[in-house]
């Protein structure tokens, strides 16, 4: 696919599948397309050239299949992005309440195994803001992970974290990974890469530049542009 | 003072129907603000133009005209009728300028609040599925609103204040009446004056405290 913002071709001829249960993991220079490339999977961005096929089928335009495309396609961001005016338990039941039509009574109760499972059930009844990062991360991954989502994307899910909260999130996606949750996340924490990842995607200036398994990559990368920017990144 | 004690019960009927008018004109002008809000941000540019135009043209119209325009418009030329009381039917006629009018401020005023809700939110919104609509009523509007509540206080004062303007097309809201005791009571203008102004004040200034009160309540934390 191709991708431009006025003059700027953000995307280049980018080819990519990725199988179900497979966890990708994308890297690369700020500005390389990262993130845009995460948005046009569900379509938060469009293309202007090429397909993007899920489960076989092409994305579609707009209306309500668009809005079922996005409920099978959770996403997690950088800034949390929870519903400020709402509760975590609203923030993880509104989706399946609203979308797929649950009940109430049985979304709380689904809502409340997944806060436990990402271990923040205790913060249930709290605002958003009354949250650490850490805390808010795991509670935006339940909410993803309420609409019982075919693949998940993660667009620097602890760039904005405290370092000390950086491994509780991870570890939540560790054990999603384990469990073989189809997913692709654009991180440099290489320790996730290294024990989660299947592929490792090297991404500048909007073309992908290399593919390869987590340790090849980290270890022996095979373009000159993926090992300079390991320079940069392993250097502190 | 005497005038105006002796004007009393009227007085009451007078204010009486300027709280009529501002009750029912902010209630229709907050639910036709927030479908214009609806539409200047909708995607489809249609609507988006149609909201634009409507707020521009009408927010810079004075109010006295719509006023005009509704009443002898409206009601005589077009012969939109609710009533075949004369008074009944000019009432609703001025709800309709006072609603028309204050909805584009009321628009505006949402429309400002909505800039305070992080897009990120309502691209999370739009992420789990939700459509356009939902993302508005469930996401944005509530977190605008409660962002512009003190704003929206300020409107509905000038609204209140606002209503004297029915006076134009005859409707016997206190304007009107305090025009008249000025003409049957001569040597009484001043106390009637104060008195007319008082009574605007014990209906406004509550309104204001109100609203501070209740902005300060449900502001949302970030
Ligand atoms: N909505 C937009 N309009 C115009 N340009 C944009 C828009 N979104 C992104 N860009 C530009 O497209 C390029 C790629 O952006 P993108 O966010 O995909 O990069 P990224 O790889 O995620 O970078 P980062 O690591 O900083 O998050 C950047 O140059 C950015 O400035
Ligand atoms: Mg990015």
């Amino acid at each position: 696919m191709q991708k431009h913002f006025g003059s700027l071709h953000v995307l280049r001829d980018i080819n990519l599948n990725i199988d179900r249960g497979e966890v990708v993991v994308v890297i690369g220079p700020s500005g390389g397309g990262k993130s845009t490339l995460c948005r046009a999977i569900n379509r938060l961005e469009t293309i202007d050239e090429g397909r993007i096929l899920f489960d076989g089928r092409p994305l579609p335009e707009e209306g309500r299949a668009l809005a079922r495309l996005r409920s099978d396609v959770g996403m997690v961001f950088q800034s949390f992005n929870l519903f400020a005016h709402k509760t975590i338990m609203e923030n993880v039941t509104l989706g399946p309440i609203k979308v797929r039509g649950v009940a109430r009574e049985d979304a709380e109760k689904r809502a409340l195994e997944l806060l436990d499972r990402v271990g923040i059930a205790s913060q249930a009844q709290k605002y958003p803001a009354q949250l650490s990062g850490g805390q808010q991360q795991r509670a935006a991954i339940a909410r993803a992970l309420a609409m019982n989502p075919k693949m998940i994307l993660f667009d620097e899910p602890t760039s904005a974290l405290d370092p000390e909260m950086v491994q509780e999130v991870l570890d939540v996606m560790i054990e999603l990974a384990q469990e073989g949750m189809t997913m692709m996340v654009v991180t440099h924490e290489m320790g996730f890469a290294r024990r989660a990842a299947n592929r490792v995607v090297f991404m500048a200036d909007g073309q992908i530049v290399e593919e390869n398994t987590p340790d090849e990559f980290f270890t022996n990368a095979r373009t000159d542009r993926a090992k300079d920017f390991l320079s940069k990144i392993l250097t502190h | 003072m005497d005038a105006v004690i002796e004007n009393l019960p009227a007085i009451l009927d007078a204010f009486w129907l300027t709280i009529k008018l501002t009750a029912i004109s902010a209630v229709i002008s907050l639910i036709l603000g927030i479908v214009l809000v609806a539409m200047r941000v909708s995607p489809l540019p249609v609507l988006r133009a149609v909201g634009t135009a409507y707020v521009n043209g009408v927010r810079n119209s004075p109010l006295t005209l719509i006023m005009l325009f509704s009443g002898l418009g409206l009601g005589t030329v077009m012969s939109l009728k609710f009533s075949d009381d004369l008074s009944v039917q000019d009432f609703w006629l001025a709800i309709i300028a006072l609603s028309l009018y204050h909805a584009s401020f009321v628009c505006e005023a949402l429309r400002s609040g909505i800039n305070t809700v992080p897009m990120g939110q309502a691209e999370a919104a739009r992420a789990i599925g939700l459509t356009f609509m939902q993302n508005l009523r469930l996401i944005i509007l509530p977190q605008a609103l409660r962002a512009v509540i003190a704003p929206l206080g300020s409107i509905l004062i000038a609204l209140t204040k606002n209503t004297t303007v029915a006076a134009a097309i005859g409707v016997g809201e206190t304007a009107l009446l305090m025009k008249n005791l000025f003409e049957l009571e001569g040597d009484s203008v001043i106390p009637i004056f104060i008195g007319f102004a008082i009574g605007f004040l014990i209906l406004t200034l509550p309104t204001g405290l109100f609203f501070g009160w209740l902005a300060k309540r449900l502001a949302v934390v970030r």
